[in-house]
């Protein structure tokens, strides 16, 4: 029997992460040089694009030790943005241990500490790997100072490696099976198998992606998932080489998929624990959470014909992503469409992107928002994450907003800087924490409203990438609320409206009439944008109308050759939604909370 | 056939010759007269393959390229052929583009004897240095002795092209220079003009100089300004601005050929790079002299492509078509969008349209946003 490890690479943003995973998969021979795409691990397109892993993946590699020994090595890759932190952090409860990677010209950044942290949470033995060796720019003296000194780690036991140029792969591979202890755990005991992923199949339903810590698991036998107590037939369990190979067994310590009939993922919970329903395991996994949505958003087809469609798209959509909750909405400016939870305003681009380019849909997708609490003079209690339903303001007795614990971390010289940004944005209570010299951790407690939408860009542009950021939530807190009016040629906007804190207002009704104003082109016509609390006008902007396109010329041979170009530009207009007679382009409802052009 | 009640074709029959290419236009031409009898022949055998489809048409058009660039013969013997294959009613407005120094008295004699009673002169300018500019052949001077003796030879329908946007002045200058070129030309009474705002387009000379950098258009809000400059100048001279770039002194002089164009009447074009239209469907030529000689000379009808337009395509011509002219759309023409109303609205608010029995109508501000006003009204 091979013996097996269980490991993650962790890193900051481009020290290499998903080229040593690609490097590790050709030396394990999985895959021939020829068919061998660049990050094989990140095989959605968004996911190639945007270089960044969205979805964990685990895939298992043969090695044979230099001592002659036969390992299976499970690597999970794990998303990398703030979003996903949880299922980050259940990837890494599925390890035994992590490659670190460090840039050998950049050093130490901020996720590299930050995923250090959450690797030592899970008590994993750490391989610091020294990534871009060849890199004429790399220092390696540097690097290793900065692994003993920022990272508190033995930086002789650093490896060496250029994944770009397959260096030192091997040397990784030993480090690998001699430091990171195999896994614990016994097969006799009672099934208990981490979910860490699932992904959706057309063919086989949900493909659960788990590591089994006690206990094993065949086909025939009768599987529970612990956090809503279904049950379910296993129909095939076996491990991932880049595609699925059945092996009829998986047994504690293994990593690999369990298929067993279940029909959407949005039933197999990442984080929740797998057990036998005839021999349960007496209590689950540590660490589930149920995780709700905190970014809602409706989503509406441009064209109100394709309704159908989108149901459609949304319902398949759904199989394959278990945090996307949603339910039906309408609009008096946008027709018929549905009110959507997402992760985070990252999780929301990628829903949107993703029912486009997979789906083939044309859709706008409105003013995101949090999930607010209004007492009403009758001291009933509502739960508004819609500006639409924002209650009448002379029947509220009080609002609150949902309030979170940022935790920052930064070098100290970006300190003011960082502080300025978390008080702009209502950050309260602040708290400092000195990790090590010249690294500052900052606590705030802020309104979740504040931070979901552009505060992680913001952070990183401000701190040049060194920022860090993580939070939780810690509940609800009393607010001064009210409902922001977008008027676009004096007609209301239902789908613009936001609900802001009351001393905020006027500043986000400046910055959405400005956003506005860049993002609407210009019509036939002037175009009003005014922000509105009440009925008062409180933020505007114009747009000028263009006042000249006319071509001379129009006769016999110019009529077809003019109509192809009125099609082609219809079919670039129908990235836009009329409202009354304005066009609005898709991406606006959402650019306006984004602060971009801050200074 | 025509069905009855129908309003017959109009004939088209391109010349594509020209002594000099103007670096401005994009007609197909080309400045080898040695292909004259071929093309002639081409041409012959072209009218015959549509005598039976198109049997008579009460408009016929010699454009170019340069037709007055044609001999007494040639131009007799294309006339003679067409009026073989065709029927033209009494009536037929009949024109020809000529070019000022092509004008002389045995010309305009021959035009009248072959039925020609309407000519458009390609003046351009009466400024020399713009003339210069656009390589036009002929001088201020030349080009109105040219109207002179059009005017004394007794045709009583005459068109003026003129064009203006030149990148020659400055703002004031070519406004100033623009305004004398009008005055000059209203000066000679014509029935018609047309006065185009040169657009730079891409495979001419100027369109390369534009992308090169050399050439700049003159920029939105000067465009603008000559273009209600033209417009209310003309107007107040007694002209009816009944399309974009269209004058006429009268409803009876408007181009009757041209107008077939912009309401979906048919039509029929002959000659490399001409278009026709029929019964929702469109075809054309090759914009080749070579290849439209050597299909014909084979048998072949030298159709270079064809479409055939679907209900929507229809519509959404007749929909910027009609916005290009004073004659407007009909509310059922504007569809059925579901912003239809809203966007009337703020339209009619704006002052780019106005609403009379059913029939909406672009005003002078509206012309000058022809090109992207019907996108408003398609889903």
């Amino acid at each position: 029997m091979p013996q097996i490890r269980n490991f993650s690479i962790i890193a900051h943003i481009d020290h290499g992460k998903s080229t040593l995973a690609d490097r590790l998969i050709q030396y394990a021979g999985l895959v021939s040089d020829r068919d061998f795409r660049d990050q094989i691990l990140d095989n959605m397109d968004i996911e190639r694009e945007r270089g960044i892993t969205i979805k964990s993946q685990s895939v298992t590699l043969p090695y044979k030790s230099r001592k002659g020994e036969q390992f299976e090595l499970n690597l999970i890759d794990t998303p990398g943005h703030v979003d996903f932190s949880y299922e980050v952090s259940r990837a890494l409860a599925s390890c035994e241990g992590v490659l670190l990677l460090v840039d050998a010209s950049q050093g130490v950044e901020a996720q590299t500490v930050a995923n250090l942290y959450a690797a030592l949470e899970h008590d994993l033995t750490i391989i610091p790997v020294i990534n871009k060796i060849d890199l004429p720019s790399a220092d390696l003296d540097m690097a290793r100072e900065q692994i003993e000194n920022e990272l508190g780690l033995d930086s002789e036991q650093a490896v060496l490696c250029s994944a770009k140029e397959a260096i030192g792969i091997e040397d990784i591979l030993e480090a690998v099976v001699e430091r990171i202890p195999p896994p614990s755990g016994t097969i006799e005991a009672p099934l208990s198998a981490l979910i860490f992923d699932a992904h959706y199949d057309p063919f086989r339903g949900a493909i659960i992606s788990c590591r089994v810590f006690d206990g094993s698991v065949r086909p025939g036998d009768v599987i529970r998932l612990m956090s809503n107590g279904v049950t379910h037939r296993v129909e095939e369990v076996g491990i991932f080489r880049l595609t699925r190979e059945p092996t009829g067994k998986l047994s504690a310590g293994s990593v690999g998929y369990i298929i067993a009939g279940i029909k959407t993922v949005s039933n197999t919970r990442v984080g929740d624990t797998v057990t036998l329903d005839s021999n349960p395991v007496p209590s689950p996994l540590p660490g589930f959470k149920d995780i709700k949505p905190v970014v809602f958003s409706s989503i509406y087809p441009i064209s109100s014909d394709d309704y159908p469609s989108l149901v459609d798209a949304l319902e398949k959509y759904e199989l394959n992503d278990a945090s996307l909750v949603y339910q039906k909405d309408s609009s008096i400016a946008l027709g018929q469409g549905f009110r959507c939870g997402f992760l985070g305003l990252l999780h929301l681009e990628i829903v949107q992107e993703r029912l486009e380019r997979e789906f083939d849909q044309s859709i706008i997708m409105t003013v995101p928002s949090v999930q607010y609490r209004f007492t009403l003079k009758d001291d009933t209690t509502i739960i508004v994450d819609n500006p639409q339903y924002y209650p009448d303001p002379t029947e509220i007795k009080g609002g609150e907003e949902p309030f979170i614990k940022a935790s920052i971390f930064i070098p100290e010289r970006y300190l003011g800087a960082v502080m300025k940004l978390c008080m702009e944005r209502r950050g309260v209570n602040s708290r400092f924490n000195y990790p090590r010299p010249g690294r500052v951790e900052i606590i705030f407690d802020m309104p979740l409203a504040e931070v979901v939408f552009d505060f992680y860009d913001r952070l990183k542009s401000i701190t040049q990438g060194y920022g860090s950021f993580d939070y939780d939530m810690i509940g609800y807190r009393e607010s001064d609320l009210v409902k922001l009016d977008i008027l676009v040629n004096g007609e209301k906007v239902d789908a613009l409206s936001l609900i802001v804190h009351r001393e905020r207002a006027r500043e986000w009704g400046v910055q959405v009439c400005d956003r506005l104003k860049e993002e609407i082109p210009k019509h036939q016509f002037k175009i009003a944008i005014q922000g509105a609390i009440g009925g008062k006008i409180i933020s505007r902007a114009t747009i000028s109308a263009f006042r000249k396109d006319v071509t001379a010329k129009c006769y016999g041979g110019d009529i077809s050759r003019k109509r192809k170009l009125l099609e082609k530009q219809k079919k670039g207009k129908q990235r836009m939604k009329m409202v009354g007679s304005v066009m609005i382009p898709q991406g606006a409802f959402v650019a306006v909370l984004k602060a971009d052009h801050e200074s | 056939m025509n069905k009855i009640g129908e309003e017959l074709p109009g004939l088209y029959v391109h010349v594509p010759f020209c002594r000099t290419k103007c670096p401005y236009c994009d007609f197909y031409s080309v400045t080898t007269p040695g292909l004259v009898e071929a093309w002639l022949e081409a041409v012959r055998k072209e009218a015959h393959l549509y005598r039976e489809s198109f049997p008579a048409f009460d408009t016929l058009y010699l454009g170019g390229g340069t037709p007055s660039l044609l001999s007494a013969g040639e131009l007799t013997k294309l006339m003679s052929c067409l009026r073989a294959q065709f029927t033209f009613l009494s009536n037929t407005e009949i024109t020809i583009e000529v070019n000022p120094d092509d004008v002389t008295g045995e010309k305009t004699a021959l035009y009248r004897d072959l039925g020609i009673n309407r000519i458009s002169v390609g003046v351009q300018s009466f400024n020399e240095k713009e003339l210069l500019y656009l390589r036009r052949r002929h001088t201020a001077r030349q080009a109105e002795t040219a109207l002179d003796l059009i005017r004394s030879s007794g045709f009583r329908n005459v068109g003026i092209d003129l064009m203006y946007g030149l990148d020659t002045h400055h703002d004031s200058a070519s406004s100033c220079s623009w305004d004398r070129t009008l005055r000059r030309a209203v000066a000679f009474q014509p029935e018609h003009l047309s006065c185009y705002q040169l657009t730079l387009e891409e495979d001419t000379p100027f369109g390369k100089m534009k992308a090169e950098g050399k050439l700049k258009p003159v920029g939105e809000e000067r465009e603008r300004a000559l273009f209600l400059q033209t417009s209310q100048f003309l107007e107040e001279e007694g002209y009816l601005h009944y399309e974009i770039s269209n004058f006429a002194k009268s409803p009876g002089f408007t181009s009757r050929h041209n107008s077939k164009y912009w309401r979906h009447v048919p039509y029929l074009g002959l000659g490399p790079s001409a278009h026709s239209f029929r019964d929702g469907a469109r075809w054309w030529n090759p914009r080749s002299i070579e290849k439209y000689c050597r299909s014909l000379a084979q048998g072949n009808t030298p159709v270079a492509e064809s479409e055939i337009l679907t209900a929507d395509q229809l519509r959404l011509e007749a929909l910027y078509l009609g916005l290009r002219t004073k004659q407007g759309v009909s509310l059922e023409t504007l569809g059925s969008s579901s912003r239809k109303d809203s966007v009337l609205k703020e339209l009619r608010k704006s002052r780019l349209v106005t609403l009379h029995d059913g029939i909406v109508t672009p005003t002078m501000e509206g012309f000058l946003v022809a090109d992207s006003l019907p996108l408003l009204f398609v889903d």
